[in-house]
């Protein structure tokens, strides 16, 4: 007797259920999506209960790594024609005597984050390599015989005096390093600091009050 | 469609049947791509955008004139000394070299109990005022705009005469994260006025006489 054969099925499965999931899942990303900014070095911030937002636009970011290094950001400002990170360049060039050529300053407009001495920063825009680029990221001088820090901080609020400065530092930071960048800071006469923090949720009540 | 032209010609006569494609469309490569894409944005996404805690410092001038400290209550003012290792010392008053004895340094730390107690037990008036006020908007007795509300703590703070006046000062041991852990514990607390400032050098010799 012939064995009952199961009926032979296709191997085929339906996936048009996945495909719309999976549409769907695509265009929420690609719309809600803004991308992570490349930084040069890896910062685990302090939490607090601050629930303001860091501003999108105008705002001036320095990075003080765990070890004291200190990286240096600015954005393009809301108007995408004001330029302010090519601007700030020249103004920097100028400053150290050295020139950039329009190339140069186009790419630097849309790169993110950087900390190396000015001399550095020539090669930093034209290294095609990644892990090149990386190397070069050793932190923005500060030593008092050649304040480079300063003078990026000077120049960033010539290019663009409405931004707002923004301090990102390592929780492990020791506070000198960033009492050192506050008070150079409060020299160019920023007195409004944002603390980038990690937001944690902590809520006492009248329940909490010691009797 | 060639191929269903030359079909027709060799089945002449016999009834025109349109051979059946199947409407199945293989999918596969699209799931792929899609995978890929989703893959790639949920790698590259910033979901939470960054918070920020907003500190205002006094502005620093006038280095040639002599500082006047401006003047405070000695019974209102608390001193935080943050010293690194999570430990946190507090004082009451001022550290005067003329008034002997010093006053003593009671140590404490970031839990629960630790600083945030003491910082609520003076600050008691204020905290309470704020907390019934945002309990009011809370169970809908009160309906105020959020600005408003806002601007009604901002006076309640402004107005506030007894709460302490906390200066925090922070040694060289100290880290990033205990300036912005006391500042928070500020905010928590709702205290109304505090500044951070630099240590004073008799507070250096009192730290290093205080408990372990």
């Amino acid at each position: 007797m012939p064995k009952i054969k199961a009926p032979a099925r296709s191997p085929h499965i339906d996936m048009t259920p996945m495909v719309d999931l999976f549409s769907l899942l695509l265009t929420f990303f690609m719309l809600t999506t803004s991308f992570r900014p490349q930084e040069a070095a890896p910062i685990t911030t302090p939490s607090s209960v601050s629930e303001k937002q860091a501003p999108d636009n105008d705002i001036m970011t320095i990075f003080i790594s765990k070890e004291g290094k200190v990286f240096f950001n600015i954005d393009n400002g809301k108007d995408t024609s004001t330029h302010f990170r090519a601007k700030l360049l020249v103004k920097m060039g100028e400053q150290y005597k050295i020139t950039f050529d329009a190339k140069q300053l186009d790419k630097f407009g849309k790169m993110s984050s950087f900390g190396m001495p000015i001399k550095d920063v020539k090669a930093w825009i034209n290294a095609t390599d990644s892990k090149v680029r990386d190397k070069l990221q050793t932190g923005i001088p500060m030593d008092s015989t050649d304040n480079q820090l300063a003078w990026w901080i000077r120049m960033a609020r010539l290019t663009n005096l409405g931004a707002e400065v923004a301090i990102k530092g390592d929780a492990d930071t020791p506070y000198t390093d960033v009492k050192k960048i506050m008070d150079l800071l409060q020299e160019n006469k920023v007195n409004k600091f944002n603390l980038v923090t990690n937001l944690q949720m902590e809520e006492i009540t009248m329940k909490d009050l010691p009797k | 469609m060639g191929e269903i032209i030359v079909e027709e010609k060799g089945k002449k006569g016999g009834k025109r049947k349109p051979k059946k494609h199947s409407t199945r469309i293989d999918m596969t490569p699209m799931v792929d791509l899609m995978c890929l894409l989703i893959t790639f944005f949920m790698l590259t996404t910033a979901f939470s955008k960054p918070k920020v805690m907003v500190i205002t410092m006094p502005e620093k001038d006038q280095q040639d004139k002599p500082k006047e400290a401006p003047r405070i209550s000695a019974e209102r003012t608390l001193n935080i000394l943050l010293t690194g290792d999570d430990k946190v010392y507090f004082y009451q008053g001022l550290a005067d070299p003329k008034k002997l004895p010093l006053p003593d340094l009671i140590k404490s730390d970031f839990s629960k109990d630790g600083i945030r107690k003491v910082l609520l037990l003076r600050n008691k008036d204020l905290f309470t005022k704020i907390a019934e006020f945002r309990d009011k908007r809370l169970t809908g007795k009160l309906v105020v705009a959020d600005t408003t509300a806002d601007n009604t703590i901002k006076r309640f703070k402004k107005e506030d005469k007894k709460g302490p006046i906390v200066l925090i000062k922070a040694d060289e041991k100290a880290k990033y994260k205990d300036i912005v852990n006391i500042i928070d514990e500020m905010a928590i607390c709702n205290i109304a006025s505090y500044a951070v400032v630099d240590l004073a050098p008799l507070e250096i010799q009192m730290v290093k006489n205080a408990p372990k």
